[in-house]
C-alpha cells in the first residue's frame, strides 16, 4: 500500500501533494488497478493532517476516473496510466542509474544534475523517430 | 445549521483591562479551528468563556446553540482540555478512566481502553510519572471518551517536543476522521495549525483580527510587489493590511474578493503564516499608534 509524506516547504498544497503522489505511484507501477488506497483515518493518523484534505484529494482522483470509492470498504484504483510501459521502465531506470553515476563521477552536484536533466528534457525534440 | 460557537460583541474585562472585546464570531460545526495569536491576546479567555469557567462582561455567547454550562446536557457535549493538559498526579490512569466513567453519562469505555492500549500505557501507572506527551494523550483520551460534539483544547501541544506534538495531532485527526466532532484548538505556533486546521481565528490585542475558512482566506489575500507608488487603483473590495516602501519598491498585503488585474503588480500567493503575521502586525501597529496618541494628549 502507498504511504504518503508531506513536504512542508514545497509551496505545493497538502492536498495536491497527495494527488501527485498517487499519480506518480500509478505511473511507476507502485500502485496498480485493484489496489486499495489507505483509509482517511490511516492517512491522518500517520501524517497528522486534516481529514478533509485527504477527502478532497481522493475526490479529485475520483473525478479524474483514477480511483473509485466503495462505501464502507474503501477507495480503490480503477484506472491507471499506460501499464505496458512498466516493463520498459526497469531498463530505462537502470540506464538512468548508470548515467547518474557518470554525472557524479564527473563532479556534478545534485542541483547541477537536476538542472541538466530538466534542461535536456525541456529542449529535447518531443517526437519519437521510429 | 448549528454553530459550534456564536459570539456577538462578546467581551471580558478584568478590572479596567479588557482581555477580550468586541468579539463577533460565527463558527460552523464540522471544522478544525485554529485559534491563533500572541500570548495574552485573549485565547484562553475566549475558551474559558466557551466552557462556562468565565462569564462575559458584555455581549453574548452560544456554544452548540446553547449558553455555555447552561445544563448538564450542554456540558456533556463539550470536551475541554485546559492549558498544560492537567491530570491528577497521584491517581493512576485506571482511576482517571473510572472517574471519567462515573462523571459522564455518554462515557465510551471501549474507546478509552483502546486508546490507552494503543498508547502502550500501563493502567496502573500514576499520572504524575507520565512524560509530557503521555500526559497530554491521557488528557485527550478523557476528553474524547465522553464523546463530545465539540472539543476545546487550550495550547495542547505548546509544551511538547516535536515528536510528541506530531503524535498528539495525529491522534486528534484520527478522532476527527472517525467521530463527528468539531475542534477548536489554540496555539501561538502557526506551523502546528497549518496541517490540521481548515478554519482560523486570529486574535490579537484582545480582538478578533480575521477569521474564516483557511482556503477562502488564502484565495482572497495577496502579496503585491511592484515599483514604488501609492496604493490607489486597487479594486473597490480591496483592503490594505500591510504596506512597506523602499526607495524603489512597494510591497503590500491586501485582502480582495476581486482579482488584482493591474499588470504592474506582481501578485504572489500567501501562506497561512504570512497571513497570520500580517494581521498580528497590523494589530500591533494600531496599538502603538493608540499609545502614541494617548501619550500626546496628556
Amino acid at each position: 500500500m502507498i504511504e504518503f509524506r508531506l513536504n512542508g516547504n514545497s509551496g505545493v498544497s497538502p492536498y495536491q501533494q497527495i494527488v501527485q503522489q498517487v499519480k506518480s505511484a500509478l505511473r511507476l507501477g507502485r500502485l496498480r488497478i485493484g489496489d486499495q488506497l489507505p483509509t482517511v483515518k490511516e492517512v491522518v493518523g500517520k501524517i497528522a493532517i486534516n481529514p478533509n484534505t485527504v477527502l478532497k484529494a481522493y475526490r479529485e482522483l475520483e473525478h479524474e476516473g483514477l480511483v473509485a470509492a466503495r462505501p464502507g470498504i474503501g477507495t480503490f484504483v480503477v484506472n491507471s496510466f499506460d501499464e505496458t510501459t512498466y516493463a520498459a521502465q526497469r531498463t530505462l531506470r537502470r540506464s538512468l542509474e548508470v548515467w547518474l553515476e557518470k554525472a557524479r563521477r564527473a563532479g556534478l552536484d545534485d542541483e547541477s544534475i537536476e538542472a541538466l536533466f530538466v534542461d535536456t528534457f525541456l529542449f529535447a525534440p518531443k517526437e519519437v523517430v521510429r | 445549521m448549528t454553530s459550534a460557537l456564536l459570539a456577538v460583541d462578546l467581551g471580558k474585562r478584568y478590572g479596567r483591562k479588557w482581555a477580550l472585546s468586541g468579539c463577533t464570531l460565527d463558527i460552523p460545526t464540522g471544522h478544525v479551528v485554529g485559534l491563533v495569536g500572541p500570548n495574552g491576546a485573549g485565547k484562553t479567555t475566549l475558551l474559558h468563556l466557551a466552557v462556562g469557567l468565565l462569564s462575559p462582561s458584555s455581549g453574548s455567547l452560544m456554544v452548540l446553540d446553547e449558553a455555555p454550562a447552561s445544563s448538564a446536557e450542554q456540558l456533556g457535549r463539550i470536551g475541554f482540555v485546559a492549558q498544560d493538559t492537567p491530570v491528577f498526579e497521584n491517581l493512576s490512569i485506571a482511576t482517571h478512566l473510572q472517574m471519567g466513567a462515573a462523571l459522564n453519562p455518554k462515557w465510551d469505555e471501549q474507546l478509552a481502553q483502546q486508546r490507552i492500549l494503543e498508547l502502550g500505557l500501563d493502567p496502573n501507572q500514576r499520572a504524575g510519572r507520565l512524560s509530557g506527551g503521555q500526559r497530554a494523550q491521557l488528557a485527550l483520551t478523557l476528553a474524547i471518551a465522553k464523546r463530545p460534539s465539540l472539543l476545546l483544547l487550550d495550547e495542547p501541544v505548546a509544551s511538547l517536543d516535536p515528536l510528541a506534538r506530531r503524535e498528539f495531532l495525529a491522534t486528534l485527526m484520527e478522532v476527527v476522521a472517525e467521530h463527528e466532532v468539531s475542534v477548536i484548538l489554540s496555539s501561538h505556533l502557526v506551523a502546528d495549525l497549518e496541517r490540521v486546521c481548515d478554519y482560523v481565528v486570529v486574535l490579537a490585542s484582545a480582538r478578533v483580527q480575521v477569521n474564516g475558512e483557511i482556503e477562502n482566506l488564502l484565495s482572497t489575500h495577496h502579496r503585491l510587489v511592484g515599483s514604488r507608488r501609492d496604493l490607489d487603483n486597487l479594486p473597490e473590495s480591496a483592503h490594505v493590511i500591510e504596506v512597506s516602501h523602499t526607495d524603489r519598491q512597494t510591497t503590500a498585503i491586501v485582502s480582495s474578493a476581486d482579482p488584482i488585474l493591474d499588470p504592474s503588480w506582481s501578485v504572489e500567493e500567501m501562506t497561512l503564516e504570512d497571513l497570520v503575521l500580517a494581521y498580528m502586525g497590523q494589530a500591533e501597529e494600531q496599538r502603538r499608534v493608540l499609545l502614541r496618541s494617548n501619550g500626546g494628549a496628556k
